[in-house]
């Protein structure tokens, strides 16, 4: 083996480094940090020259995206809350309303589709809020030479999907592209429907003690369409867990009433991104208990091979629930009698230290930061 | 998962921690090298820092291939891809976001070059093929452990004749920047886990001369986390016994000689470059491989005019002296002020997992659990 020579400067002497070890530098090492302290706490400014793929990703892009450009721009109360949906005042009534739009490729993947997806995306970003869905708008952008039965048998799903959630399309609207523009089609739909008079629920309201619940087994959604594009090589049973989550939102409502303190439905971005956010909006730390993440071996399996923690994979069917501890294991109780939400756990509790930081109890023992992703969860070669 | 769990066992974890603090000596500080980013990835997924004495401390080393990545590489990539509207460039998914003088290849896609991820070398072929009428660069990276499969890519291409594919061959080797790091006179190491994936195809003997020639223990380890303890137990043990020996902690995986056929494959396909810039830590002589004579065809820094530019790492910049064990990473002068997770600097700061990044993000709490501990 060949013998290697740095050929660049000599680094500083030993000499002059006598005195900046560990235990001797504290103020300088407390100085460092109050820097960063501050730089962290400043509202992130947007300063990109362009927009890249890790804006839309749900990480930290797109939380400087949100934070640094839209909020500020539109100086809305309802906006700034940075919840799933927006509540607003409609004639004395609390209404929710949300919007998403829909680019997933492939249209079609094992457990659903991106008409069903469409429905349920925005129905799920009621639900988080504590609303059932009243009404939906519709928006297609089509694509030139899109197979017509491509269309019609999503324009089923939409209404298959509508009719089980109790949600009708009242409107809509269709633009067609040049080929080449738009990946077959891209959806977009926007959903009202007025606040429970069970809920009470923010995004800054949560307090040490509490105690975080998921509804399902987590990461099938995203593991599915990135096995369904076929590049990875690998084959797996795995199904989007694409579903309304109306049902869950109702029981948690019914279980816990004013101690549901809020709910996150945990889609781009995955359970770690939504456990990041509410911390930082609350001001509280979140410690998760890795061992109780329910993960179907299919998906660690996946996960493993791909060097990805499930956490940061995207869902359809999954609520993020924040409960007061008095209610909690009525609440999980409540959970588990929802089809389909049988492994329903509770992951983790929130604590008052350190605020606005998700840590992890691994399942071998040790701890560590689970912070939010600066772009997508892409596999490691190392 | 059945062969996985079992190396992930807590309570034995927990015995191997026991065992770990009884070999050190209370009064002596230790700081071992993990040499691989693998096993960087594994201490911080497992939080095995936390299972260890307050004065065994873990130093990241350089073995993290797209984190030693210069900016002057990145800026040719982005160049060729730019330049050439022919081109598809390819590369490893974790290359996509790492920082060139003025652009990521992310950032470079969105502008309109077409840069594409693909899982292996492989894919990079079948895109050739099914795009004859334009040119496919696979942007090669990693140490010894990821060049066989570049190699074996260029054998299948040569053999079907496939005329559109190139290679820009940025494979470098584990054993230099290791002599180069013990060679420095600042040296605050005392031993090190050595590579696993690397040792896979190289074998354990070119690690020898650690032992030998510097007095340090080498013991090439798994990346479950009780291959991980269970090294730095046999490390302590020799640092207790005074000796400084190789040791194979991983040998269901890895043999002494390595692979024959993997070696031979390399030998054929690359040759040493005369040197090759590390960032962080400068130029290293004879330390990656270029494409062979026989393979000059598939050369695409033969076929394109590249910048070539050498974009000095910021001077004030001390990712050597971190990795190093020398300082640590809030004493370098540029941390948390010019180089931060967002704009970095050096290999430290690059990867989330690199002591920078990892200090700029959780330092507070790691001070705060220090506080609490001792």
């Amino acid at each position: 083996m060949p013998v290697g020579v740095i050929v660049t400067e000599p680094a500083v002497t030993p000499e002059k480094r006598i005195g900046a070890g560990r235990p001797s530098a504290p103020d300088r090492e407390q100085r460092v940090l109050d820097i960063i302290e501050t730089a962290r706490a400043k509202r992130p400014r947007f300063k990109d020259s362009a927009v890249n793929m890790s804006h839309g990703a749900g990480g930290k892009a797109t939380q400087t995206m949100i934070e640094g450009l839209f909020v500020p721009a539109f100086a809305s109360e309802a906006l700034s809350q940075l919840g799933d949906s927006g509540i607003v005042s409609v004639a004395g009534t609390s209404v929710a309303m949300t919007t998403d739009t829909f680019v997933v490729k492939p249209l079609k993947f094992p457990g659903g589709s991106i008409g069903e997806l469409a429905v349920c995306g925005t129905v799920n970003d009621l639900a988080a809020a504590g609303a059932k869905a009243q009404a939906l708008s519709l928006a297609f952008v089509l694509e030139e030479g899109l197979d017509a039965n491509v269309l019609r048998e999503e324009v089923e799903a939409i209404a298959r999907t509508a009719s089980e959630a109790g949600v009708s399309v009242v409107t809509g609207d269709t633009k067609v592209v040049e080929r080449g523009l738009a990946d077959g089609m891209y959806v977009c739909t926007t959903g009202i429907g007025e606040i429970d008079p069970r809920a009470s629920l923010g995004t800054d309201g949560l307090v040490a003690g509490d105690r975080v619940l998921v509804s399902k087994t987590i990461g099938e959604h995203g593991t599915a369409i990135m096995l369904a594009r076929g590049e990875l090589g690998i084959e797996a049973d795995v199904e989007s867990d694409t579903r309304s989550l109306w049902p869950v939102a109702d029981v948690l409502l019914d279980a816990a009433g004013p101690d549901l303190r809020s709910m996150r439905d945990a889609t781009r971005g995955g359970v770690a991104s939504a456990l990041n956010e509410l911390a930082r909006a609350s001001s509280v730390g979140i410690t998760v208990s890795e061992a109780a993440i329910p993960v179907t071996p299919e998906v660690n399996g996946a996960s493993e091979l791909l060097g990805i923690d499930p956490m940061y994979v995207a869902n359809e069917g999954v609520m993020v629930a924040f409960v007061a501890p008095e209610s909690a294991d009525a609440a999980l109780a409540a959970l588990r009698s929802v089809p389909g939400c049988e492994a329903a756990a509770e992951i983790a509790e929130v604590v008052a230290e350190p605020p606005g930081m998700v840590l992890v109890e691994t399942a071998f023992g040790g701890r560590r930061v689970m912070d939010l992703l600066a772009g997508d969860p892409l596999p490691r070669i190392c | 998962m059945k062969f996985v769990d079992e190396f992930r066992d807590p309570e034995l974890g927990r015995v191997l921690a026991g065992e770990i603090l009884g070999e050190v000596d209370p009064s002596r500080h230790y700081k071992l090298m993990e040499v691989c980013g693998g096993h960087t990835h594994s201490i911080y997924k497992y939080g095995i820092d936390d299972l260890l004495p307050e004065n065994v401390e873990l130093v990241h080393g350089p073995g993290c291939p797209v984190c030693v990545m210069p900016m002057g590489r990145i800026d040719d990539g982005i160049a060729i891809a730019a330049e050439n509207p022919e081109v598809i460039l390819t590369c490893f998914g974790d290359m996509m976001r790492i920082p060139g003088s003025t652009q990521s290849f992310l950032e470079a896609k969105a502008d309109g070059a077409d840069i594409r991820m693909v899982y292996s070398p492989l894919d990079a072929l079948r895109i050739a093929r099914s795009n004859p009428e334009r040119t496919v660069v696979f942007f090669a990276i990693g140490f010894e452990t990821t060049a066989p499969s570049t190699a074996l890519t260029l054998k299948r291409a040569k053999a079907e004749g496939v005329p559109n594919f190139l290679c820009v061959c940025n494979h470098v080797t584990i054993v230099p920047p290791l002599r180069a790091l013990l060679d420095s006179p600042d040296l605050r190491l005392d031993g090190f886990i050595g590579p696993g994936h690397v040792s896979t195809v190289v074998g354990v003997r070119p690690f020898e001369f650690i032992p030998a020639e510097y007095g340090k223990p080498l013991v090439t380890a798994g990346f479950e986390p009780l291959d991980v303890l269970q090294t730095i137990r046999m490390i302590l043990a020799q640092l207790r016994k005074g000796e400084a020996k190789l040791e194979n902690q991983y040998k269901r995986v890895v043999p002494y000689e390595g692979n024959p056929a993997a070696l031979k494959v390399m030998q054929e396909v690359f040759e040493l470059r005369p040197h090759f810039e590390w960032r962080g830590l400068g130029f290293i002589s004879q330390s990656a491989l270029k494409l062979s004579e026989a393979y000059a065809d598939f050369d695409a820094e033969l076929k394109y005019t590249v910048p070539g530019v050498r974009v000095a790492d910021p001077k004030a910049c001390q990712c050597g002296e971190v990795l190093k064990g020398v300082i640590k990473p809030w004493e370098c002068k540029v941390f948390g002020t010019a180089c931060t997770p967002e704009h970095a600097i050096g290999t430290c700061m690059v990867s989330p997992e690199g002591a920078c990044a990892a200090y700029y993000n959780f330092g507070r709490y790691a001070r705060e659990k220090e506080a609490v501990v001792s």
